[in-house]
């Protein structure tokens, strides 16, 4: 993946590239399949949630990433590991790095969305209250949940990208990114409701285009912005306490099993 | 003096992989000093990495109690980690995309060392350690020597209170390895309160360097002591270095009567074969058996004892 990058820029260009693309992608198959934008609101929903989904996908992955990265290719997370800097702050730090490169790739797409596509979003009539706290709850959501995936890390050498594919995949299911919600089952609509990255997509799209009303699509219509913060800090207090407890645990469970210096290609 | 590291009944058991579970240490109980300059010796697989790890907090015993500066490995990690560091031999660690000395300089901060005072002990050490010339070349690009030395440095930046080398000398070319222990010994030696604990497999560097050894194989520490005390525990055997040509079945010689210790080393059409005997009489039914399986004599000379012979008497065989 990320591996040989000899040049920073060309780091930062992959970075920044790499995510537009794989979003556009999606964007355009839309298109061909539909034959073009049929409803106006369901595909500002669909752009605007993959083009926020981005920082989930590049951040959780790249999170990871990290812990594998400093074990085999840098050799370097046993020296780090038995630093004071605690590695939970540690991995906070990388993932803000990562959040950084990410919000670029999402402003890009979303100018991109705005000038080409007709997406609706209306910086003049934004809700920039609810788009701030709903970012930062959000972002800090994406930065725990790396940390945890982090912790898992430690103790898988080959399976782990599986595994971070895997929950991005969940979220990304059942969360409303691409397709409202109230096209799952009731089950899945359960499932959605109990993760933060549900509500923070809705408050993005509310918050960016307030033009646009999702409320009979999204299945989110009869919560009121205050609830639907008051939901996400809710969830998202849940998940930074299974975070937490995860890395912890997995952290103690690396020391124990011998994990923080191994290597997967033995 | 106070102890810097104590070891109390320590054992480490690692998953079995079916042959049952390996004991990489056995009930190891040792104490090294505060400002003591202390030695690990043992074969490979003798567990030495592994109580370095543990002492390290990377790793966890699997019973016994650890305590470095006073603190539990297991529960007061906070407290010891910023008195720590280690540093192995076959460490080639270090982030590619950064040059030597940002590389340094960022695992000070991960210390908390103002960048100032960082930079001031980062460009001492790299002087001192021929290796300020790559300063600001990429990691990347340096020789896997240059990396260990890099590494050296990272270990000694920090200025911990208990530093562990895990074979620090490993492929490092003469002067390198000399500029090492000397600095090792002068950093134990002209500060106060330093602890250093050394692994390493070249006997002389344990004899010259360090205060105390302890001998270890196979998870069980077989000896302790100082070098010359260590020594001397062989002043009542004695040390031969045979020399014969190549003959059938040497390995069984170690197995005569009265022969302590035995390592065998080829040179090209001749075997010197040094023994550590019960009492010089045994060196003569060592000859004999020598020639009724066939050998030459071709030298015979009595050696004094050096620390490697108690490691070959202790643990049966040569490091080598
Ligand atoms: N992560 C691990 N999983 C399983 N076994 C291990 C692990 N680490 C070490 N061992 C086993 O524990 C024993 C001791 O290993 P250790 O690395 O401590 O030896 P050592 O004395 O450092 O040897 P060397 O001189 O070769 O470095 C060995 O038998 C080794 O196979
Ligand atoms: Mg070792």
């Amino acid at each position: 993946m990320e591996s040989n990058w000899t040049s920073p820029w060309l780091f930062l260009v992959y970075s920044v590239v790499k995510p537009i693309f794989g979003t556009l992608i999606l964007v355009f198959m839309y298109l061909i399949i539909l034959g073009g934008v049929q409803d106006q609101t369901l595909f500002s929903f669909m752009f605007i949630g993959n083009a926020f989904y981005m920082f989930v996908a590049q951040t959780m992955f790249g999170v990871a990433y990290v812990v594998q990265e400093d074990r085999e290719r840098f050799k370097t997370l046993k020296q780090v590991y038995i630093a004071p800097i605690s590695y939970f702050m540690y991995i906070v730090g990388r993932a803000i790095s990562k959040l950084a490169i990410t919000a670029l790739a999402v402003v890009i797409t979303l100018i991109f969305g705005v000038a080409f596509l007709n997406v609706g979003v209306d910086l003049g009539a934004t809700d920039w209250l609810l788009f701030g706290v709903g970012l930062f709850v959000g972002l800090l959501c994406v930065v725990v949940i790396g940390v945890a995936l982090a912790g898992i890390t430690f103790l898988t050498a080959r399976h782990s990208s599986g595994i971070n594919e895997g929950i991005a995949g969940l979220f990304y299911l059942f969360c409303g990114v691409v397709y409202p919600m109230t096209v799952l089952p009731s089950w899945g609509q359960t499932i959605g409701m109990a993760i933060p990255f549900t509500y923070w997509l809705e408050m993005m799209r509310r918050a960016l285009a307030p033009g646009t009303d999702f409320s009979a699509i999204s299945g989110l219509g009869g919560y009121s912005n205050l609830e639907i913060t008051a939901l996400l800090l809710a969830t998202t207090v849940v998940f930074l306490i299974i975070s937490v407890a995860i890395f912890r645990y997995a952290d103690h469970l690396a020391r124990k099993k011998g994990k923080l210096d191994m290597n997967s290609t033995y | 003096m106070s102890d810097a590291i104590e070891v109390k009944s320590v054992t480490r058991v690692f998953g079995g992989n079916g042959k049952g579970p390996a004991k990489a240490l056995d009930d190891v109980s040792l104490s090294v000093k505060e400002g003591e300059l202390f030695g690990l010796l043992g074969p490979n697989g003798a567990g030495k990495t592994t109580l370095i790890k543990i002492l390290a907090t990377l790793l966890l015993p699997s019973s016994g109690q650890v305590k470095v500066l006073g603190y539990d490995v297991e529960k007061e990690v906070d407290k010891i980690r910023p008195r720590i560091n280690m540093v192995s031999g076959g460490d080639v660690g270090g982030y590619g995309l950064l040059t030597v000395r940002e590389n340094l300089w960022m695992f000070s901060q991960f210390y908390g060392i103002p960048t100032k005072e960082a930079n001031e002990r980062i460009d001492h050490l790299l002087k001192l350690f021929a290796l300020d010339d790559k300063s600001n070349a990429k990691v990347r690009t340096i020789s896997t020597g240059q990396k260990q030395k890099m590494n050296v440095i990272r270990g000694f930046v920090t200025e911990p209170d208990v530093i562990y080398l895990d074979e620090p000398t490993l492929g490092l070319d003469v002067n390198a390895s000399f500029a090492i222990r000397t600095y090792l010994r002068k950093w134990v030696k002209e500060q106060k309160g330093k602890t250093m604990l050394l692994t390493t497999h070249y006997m002389v560097e344990a004899d010259e360097l360090c205060d105390r050894v302890a001998i270890i194989d196979k998870g069980k520490i077989l000896a302790c002591d100082t070098p010359i005390n260590l020594k001397r525990m062989l002043r009542r055997s004695s040390t031969f270095d045979v020399e014969t040509t190549i003959f059938p079945e040497i390995e069984s010689m170690g197995r005569l009567a009265g022969v302590e210790g035995f390592q065998v080393k080829q040179l090209g059409d001749k075997v010197v074969t040094r023994y550590v005997v019960e009492q010089e009489s045994v060196i003569a039914d060592v000859i004999s058996a020598i020639q009724s399986k066939g050998g030459k004599l071709t030298s015979l000379s009595k050696t004094e004892p050096t620390l490697e012979d108690v490691f070959i008497h202790l643990v049966g065989r040569g490091l080598e």
